[in-house]
C-alpha cells in the first residue's frame, strides 16, 4: 500500500475514533496533519498518547504560527511521536489572541517549557499551565516578537551607561535601516522593478 | 630559515607597504628580536638595565589570564586556541574560570540583551588592569544579528574593548594574532601614575 493510502487509513480511524473532538485531518508532504477544536485538545492528545493504534508517547513540538489576516490568528502546532509505530503526526488548532488554549502540561511534562517559548513568541495564553512566564526573550520585555507586526529591531536596545553605572535600555536608533537584498526568494518575490530590469525593458522597446 | 635583523627597525610599529603575511612574519622576528636582544645582554653583561614600567609590562604580558566568556560558536575557536595545536599557554595565556583570578575577557559570541548585564557584572568583577577582547562579528558589532531585537550591536556598547578580532568566526590563528596583538599594545601602552 502507498504511503499516502495509508496515512489516510489511519487520519480516518483517529477522526472516527475522536468524532466531534477533530474536525478534519490532512495528508500533505507524506505527513498526516489533524486539526482539532481548540478546547479539546488534551482529549486528543490523550487519545494520541494512551490508543493501542497510536500510542504517540512523545510529545516532540508545540509551537506557534501567526496568520495577522485571520479572525483567530494563530495556530497551535503539536508534534508527536510514536515510538512504538515509528511514526509522527502533527495536530493544529486555531486560537485568537484573546482566547486560552487548554494546557497539556498534566499530559506531557515536556509541554511546560514549549509552551512558555510559545506564550513568549505569540503572545498565546495557555490555560491551567503551572507557570506561564516568559522564556527566551529578555527580563521586561515587552511585546511578542515572532508575530508578524513585531518590527524585526524591535523597541529598546542596551548600553552601559557610566553616569548610572548599569545598563540601561533606551529607544533602538539605526545608524542604518535594515535592507533586504535577497531579490531571488521563493518566499518574497522582488516587490518591485529593479533599475537595472527597468533598462533592458526600456530597451526592448526601442 | 635565516632572519636578516638589519633589515629590522625596532621602535617602528607598522609598516603600510607590507602585506599580511609579510607583516605577519615581521611581527613575530620583532617579538623574537625584543627577546633576543635581552638575552644576549644577559649572556655579555651578567645584568639588564631596564625601567620599573618596561619589567612590569613585560611580566604583565606574560601572565594574561583569561575570562572564559564563550557566549556562542566562537567559543568553540576559542577553546581551539587554547588546545594543544596553538596552545596559549606558552604566552602565559592560561584560561580561567572566575573574573577575580582573570586579566582579560575574550567575549566570544553574541552578546543578547538578556545577557548584557550579566556580562557587564563579570567584567566589573575583573580586577585592573583589565582588558577585553572582542571575538567575531557579533560581538564587534552584532554581524549576522545587527537587526535583531534581542541582540546587543556590538559589546563595547557595555565594556570598553581593546581587541577586536573579524571573523565569523574568527580562526584559531586569528584569535591567536588578536591576543599577540593586545600583549604588544601592553608593552606599548602601561604607564604609572606617580
Amino acid at each position: 500500500m502507498k504511503l499516502n493510502e495509508t496515512l489516510e487509513e489511519f487520519g480516518d480511524y483517529i477522526v472516527k475514533a475522536l468524532g466531534d473532538d477533530v474536525s478534519d485531518y490532512v495528508v500533505a508532504y507524506d505527513e498526516l496533519t489533524i486539526l482539532s477544536r481548540r478546547d479539546k485538545i488534551v482529549e486528543v492528545l490523550t487519545f494520541l498518547r494512551d490508543d493501542k493504534n497510536c500510542k504517540f508517547t512523545v510529545l516532540i513540538d508545540v509551537c506557534g504560527a501567526d496568520y495577522p489576516m485571520r479572525a483567530r490568528r494563530f495556530d497551535v502546532v503539536y508534534h508527536m511521536l510514536s515510538m512504538k509505530k515509528n511514526f509522527r503526526i502533527r495536530v493544529k488548532l486555531t486560537t485568537g489572541e484573546e482566547t486560552a488554549v487548554p494546557s497539556v502540561v498534566p499530559l506531557f511534562s515536556s509541554a511546560n517549557w514549549y509552551e512558555r517559548e510559545t506564550w513568549d513568541m505569540y503572545g498565546i495564553m495557555f490555560a491551567g499551565h503551572p507557570d506561564l512566564r516568559r522564556l527566551l526573550s529578555d527580563y521586561g520585555f515587552e511585546g511578542h516578537p515572532l508575530r508578524k507586526d513585531f518590527p524585526l529591531t524591535g523597541y529598546v536596545e542596551l548600553r552601559y551607561s557610566e553616569e548610572e553605572k548599569r545598563v540601561v535600555y533606551e529607544p533602538v536608533k539605526l545608524v542604518q535601516e535594515f535592507r533586504d537584498f535577497d531579490f531571488m526568494s521563493p518566499w518574497e518575490g522582488a516587490k518591485y522593478i529593479l533599475p537595472a530590469d527597468k533598462q533592458t525593458e526600456e530597451g526592448a522597446k526601442d | 630559515m635565516g632572519i636578516d635583523l638589519s633589515k629590522l627597525n625596532l621602535n617602528k610599529d607598522n609598516t603600510p607597504h607590507m602585506n599580511n603575511a609579510q607583516a605577519a612574519e615581521f611581527n613575530a622576528m620583532e617579538q623574537g628580536t625584543y627577546f633576543k636582544n635581552i638575552n644576549s645582554d644577559l649572556a655579555d653583561k651578567g645584568f639588564v638595565i631596564t625601567s620599573v614600567e618596561d619589567i612590569i609590562a613585560w611580566a604583565r604580558t606574560g601572565s594574561l589570564w583569561w575570562m572564559t566568556f564563550g557566549l556562542a560558536c566562537c567559543a568553540v575557536e576559542m577553546m581551539h586556541t587554547a588546545m594543544s595545536r596553538y596552545d596559549v599557554e606558552r604566552f602565559g595565556f592560561a584560561p580561567r574560570g572566575s573574573p577575580r583570578h582573570s586579566d582579560v575577557m575574550i567575549v566570544a559570541g553574541t552578546l543578547t540583551n538578556k545577557m548584557a548585564p550579566a556580562m557587564r557584572k563579570v567584567y566589573d568583577q575583573m580586577a585592573e588592569p583589565r582588558y577585553v577582547i572582542s571575538m567575531g562579528s557579533c560581538a564587534n558589532g552584532g554581524g549576522y544579528y545587527h537587526y535583531s531585537y534581542s541582540v546587543v550591536r556590538g559589546c563595547d556598547r557595555i565594556v570598553p574593548v581593546d581587541i577586536y578580532v573579524p571573523g565569523c568566526p574568527p580562526s584559531a590563528e586569528a584569535l591567536l594574532y588578536g591576543i599577540l596583538q593586545l600583549q604588544k599594545k601592553i608593552r606599548r601602552t602601561v604607564s604609572f601614575e606617580r
